[in-house]
């Protein structure tokens, strides 16, 4: 499946929820910045790679998937603990890209603080990206492998012809 | 109080712009990157940038590194607690927090904050 961009999975999100990612967005860069002045910027460093939304973000598609199941007659429990789990997955390729963006900012940011931000962006997408393609490829690749020996040994035993 | 209005609204919005487009994006997986988003660093970062300078905004970026570490042994904590021990999003989410700050801090606490 090719990555696509579609609206319509926005009618899903009801007000509130977009309310409350504004919410614990906002918190969490007020508790990033009362963090670094009172324990130091070293600590406060920490704090701008902290999961803060994910547990809304978790929820919201975990109910979504559920909701959508059940509206067909099914229970979703299981569909939606699979989609928060894929969400996970993704979110821990991301954070590869995140320790990339930081440290591209690190490097730059005494030169040029508006290229450290601009690079730091772009090597976040790039490596963000390409850890998930290569995750994808090696997937299919393994599957690939599977299927063919699976294959091959049901040859072997004579069981397809 | 100014400063920290600056940084709810703008930490708000910028996690709030990404969380859309997340929503947007499939299949799953894919958009999951973007729960990984630097969303609160762009509004931190930028701040510390404008208040303090570049070399406090290195130090900082520095330690993020241990941050992004973390949260990738955090993500894949939640996935195992979904699928192999069929918690629900709320509680796998709360509990694998407990990963995230023992990596964190003990990076820190391994290798230090930046010279």
């Amino acid at each position: 499946m090719l990555v696509k961009l579609s609206s319509s999975a926005l009618k899903q999100t009801r007000w509130y929820e977009y309310g409350v990612r504004f919410l614990l967005g906002g918190l969490a860069t007020v508790v990033t910045g009362v963090v670094s002045s009172r324990f130091g910027v070293s600590v406060g460093g920490l704090f701008l790679a902290l999961p803060a939304i994910f547990c809304a973000s978790a929820t919201l598609i975990e109910s979504h998937e559920r909701r959508a199941k059940e509206k067909a007659g099914l229970s979703g429990r299981r569909r939606g603990q699979q989609a928060a789990a894929l969400d996970a997955a993704g979110a821990g390729l991301g954070s590869i890209g995140l320790a990339a963006f930081a440290a591209v900012f690190y490097v730059v940011v005494s030169t040029t603080a508006i290229g450290a931000f601009v690079a730091a962006i772009l090597v976040w997408a790039a490596v963000a990206v390409s850890a998930w393609w290569l995750r994808r490829k090696l997937r299919i690749t393994s599957r690939a492998g599977q299927t063919e020996r699976i294959a091959h040994s049901a040859r072997r035993r004579g069981t397809v012809p | 109080m100014t400063e920290y209005l600056v940084r709810f609204i703008a930490g708000g919005l910028i996690v709030s712009a990404f969380a859309i487009l997340g929503d947007m994006l499939r299949p799953k997986s894919f958009a999951g990157l973007l729960g990984a988003a630097p969303s609160v660093a762009l509004a931190t970062l930028s701040i510390a940038v404008v208040q303090h300078g570049p070399r406090y905004a290195a130090a900082e970026s520095w330690t993020m590194i241990y941050g992004a570490i973390a949260l990738a042994c955090y993500s894949l904590a939640v996935c195992h607690l979904l699928t192999r021990f069929h918690l629900a999003a709320l509680p796998a989410t709360v509990v694998a927090f407990a990963v995230w700050l023992v990596v964190a801090f003990g990076l820190l606490a391994g290798f230090g904050g930046a010279a």
